[in-house]
């Protein structure tokens, strides 16, 4: 091993990067466009649900229950109809998910004997939205029930009933169940997945591509030489792109950080080495550079999209694929950048994902460094 | 001294790709200090004989040794003792023209001390002075060939491997790139040049002939000549140059006859007695003769009369 070697590999590597355009436009304005898009796009909270509303009684008491939809956050009323036809269009055009009914005789019946029903029309071409459109509907409804009942006593000189069981809720870490403050965090695996994956599986790939491997590999530097002066410019971009990352996630986007820096550059550097290392293998065991950036795409950012727990929670997955995210370095990522950036917790309680991240670590370096020769068949 | 003596030792070297056998079982050695030429047609196993003497590729069986190291034992350390240029240009056309020197310096560790004399000479050798800052790929082949050259020996290799260094370059940067390699062996440096220009051959001081993976001849430019040149050559010129080629070889004492650029070559056993038998001939024909002499032969005669002669027999066993 000689200094002088790798530090020659390090100059013209970073020579070359100033130089390459679309290594810049990778390194600066993919982890931002990436920030952006999944910070702002990936919105897993339901708020604004459109709603129609049609009151065919159209007194007090029915505009009292409208009313309460029209005071939340959840609805957002985009039409009043004025027929069961126009109700249909509504949904037909897309212009509301849900519509609500009112019968006629509504307050009249709520008067006469308590009892009076209330229709809800979901469109549930979008399942999720039609079924949390529906709770949120649902507890509408109940609150208002609630509030009639407790007047009607009251009215009749009878003492309210309080409900028997209450369950109060305490949700800890993200308190507003922003699912933002879940995503953001993982964000960075991804771009650290993708640009460091991405980048290194481009150094080897590209020398075969124009032919000046050939004159590299005649001189004396070594396998490992050429591996770490490649490497350690695109490791400091990587750094620097996390560092990017983390910050716009607590100073932009708001997300609470309550662990320690320290742990989350470490942890980084970790995660950094692993999908630099799966670039490198890549990159030694393909000829052009097309071939190598592609196949380093499909095996960063479809798996850490899909199935490291960015956006889909691992134990509602089918078992067998939750045993295939277990070689998955985003996994393991995801899960600390989680802890660090929401519950502030010790290494100590994510040694079990470190030495994970490790294990697959000093795999691919070795199957990397197996798989380069300096010939030339 | 004796191990010294002799720079590059192969022998028996064999390489196949699948069926393929590209070198066949070959044996020469290169002295010290000398400029020693493989020549052949494309394809003949130049270009994958160098490369196993610079380590890129294994033998399949026999041995080279590099300046008394064993290529296929110990790459690394034959690295370090040669330069090596190979057949298409592959220097980093992004860099600078002083980026990739300085890069293949840092690769050679070149002490940081004796740098700066390096790079003037190299620069200065390959005529790139003033062109430091040039972008690689903005450069002529012949001064991306020269700059190739400067990068392949700024460590001051003992062995130097050429390949085809000139191909594609013009005439003039030709002959510039010669003058470097005479140059190179005055400072006692070994070069091993492959060519198919048969006119850079009369420049080496020893050569090997090689066709199709074998070696078929061996020596001076001098000594190729006198030894594997059968009888002696007549330049003939006639008009036209078809019939004329047909009744050269239908005249008797001619062994063989060959069209050379305007000219037809014909081998005779005694050129004396031979030329008015070839004047009638061509006459009778009723052919324009023009001039009809005895001339030394050329490395090309040698190798057209060997390859075909090779040729033949082996048209014989199939």
């Amino acid at each position: 091993m000689s200094g002088r070697r790798i530090l020659a590999m390090t100059r013209k590597e970073v020579i070359q990067i100033r130089r390459d355009p679309l290594s810049l436009m990778v390194i600066i304005a993919l982890p931002l466009i990436q920030l952006l898009i999944f910070g702002y796009a990936v919105n897993l909270d339901i708020k604004h649900i459109p709603l129609c509303v049609y009151d065919r009684d159209a007194t007090q008491t029915s505009q009292d229950l409208l009313k309460r939809f029209q005071a939340t956050d959840y609805f957002r009323v985009v039409h009043l109809a004025d027929s069961y036809r126009d109700v249909v269009r509504q949904i037909d055009y897309g212009v509301c998910t849900v519509a609500v009914v009112v019968p006629p005789q509504f307050s009249e019946r709520l008067r006469s004997n308590g009892q009076a029903s209330v229709q809800a029309l979901l469109d549930a071409s979008d399942a999720n939205t039609a079924n949390i459109g529906m709770a949120y509907a649902l507890s509408i409804v109940q609150a208002y029930s609630e509030r009639v009942q407790i007047d009607w006593r009251e009215r009749h000189g009878l003492a309210a009933v309080a409900a028997a069981v209450t369950f109060q809720p305490r949700t800890w870490f993200n308190e507003d169940l922003v699912s933002m403050a879940a995503i953001v965090p993982g964000v960075v695996a991804i771009v650290m997945a993708v640009v460091g994956a991405f980048l290194t599986s481009l150094t080897i790939a590209r020398e075969w591509e124009r032919g000046t491997m050939e004159q590299l590999i005649s001189t004396p530097v070594g396998k490992l030489e050429i591996q770490i002066g490649k490497l350690a410019p695109y490791f400091v971009i990587g750094m620097m792109d996390t560092a990017v990352c983390a910050g716009v996630a607590v100073w932009w986007f708001g997300v609470p950080f309550r662990g320690s820096w320290t742990v989350l550059f470490g942890c980084s550097m970790l995660f950094l080495v692993v999908v630099m290392s799966l670039g490198y293998l890549i990159s030694v065991t393909s000829t052009s550079q097309l071939g190598a950036s592609q196949l380093a795409m499909l095996a960063t950012f479809l798996p850490t999209f899909l199935l490291s727990g960015f956006l889909f929670p691992i134990e509602q997955m089918p078992v067998p694929v939750q045993w295939v995210t277990r070689v998955l370095p985003a996994r393991y990522f995801v899960f600390i950048l989680r802890n660090v950036f929401l519950k502030g917790t010790s290494v100590r309680s994510m040694a079990g994902q470190l030495a994970a991240l490790a294990i697959i670590a000093v795999v691919l370096i070795t199957l990397a460094t197996r798989a380069f020769h300096k010939k030339l068949e | 001294m004796s191990q010294n003596a002799s720079s590059v030792v192969v022998e028996n070297l064999t390489k196949r790709f699948g069926s393929f056998t590209a070198v066949d079982r070959i044996s020469f050695a290169a002295r010290r200090g000398e400029i020693f030429g493989f020549l052949g047609p494309n394809g003949a196993g130049k270009s994958t004989t160098i490369r196993i003497l610079c380590g890129l590729l294994r033998p399949t069986s026999g041995q080279a040794r590099v300046a008394g190291i064993d290529v296929a034992a110990s790459p690394d350390a034959v690295r370090q003792q040669i330069g090596y240029m190979s057949q298409k240009f592959s220097l980093y056309n992004d860099l600078r023209v002083v980026e990739n020197l300085r890069f293949f310096a840092g690769l050679y560790s070149v002490p940081a001390r004796d740098l700066p004399d390096r790079l003037a000479w190299a620069l200065r050798m390959a005529g790139l002075e003033g062109r430091e800052q040039f972008p690689t790929r903005a450069l002529a082949v012949g001064w991306k060939q020269r700059l190739a050259l400067g990068c392949a020996v700024l460590h001051r290799p003992p062995i130097v491997f050429l390949d085809e260094p000139t191909s594609g370059v013009d005439p003039v940067s030709r002959r510039q790139f010669w003058d470097l390699i005479h140059h190179m062996v005055d400072e006692g440096i070994t070069v091993f040049v492959t060519t198919h220009y048969m006119d850079e051959a009369e420049y080496c001081n020893r050569l090997v002939l090689i066709d199709r993976g074998r070696i078929v001849a061996m020596g001076t430019p001098t000594e190729l000549k006198n030894r594997y040149m059968k009888g002696q050559l007549l330049l003939v010129e006639c008009e036209p140059l078809g019939p004329g080629l047909e009744a050269l070889r239908g005249t008797p004492g001619v062994v063989d006859a060959a069209v050379f650029g305007s000219s037809l070559h014909a081998v005779v056993a005694d050129a004396q007695s031979a030329l008015p038998k070839v004047r009638e001939c061509l006459e009778a024909k009723r052919l324009r003769v023009g001039r009809l002499e005895q001339i030394p032969p050329s490395l090309e005669d040698v190798f057209v009369s060997l390859t075909t002669s090779r040729e033949s027999k082996l048209e014989k066993t199939v």
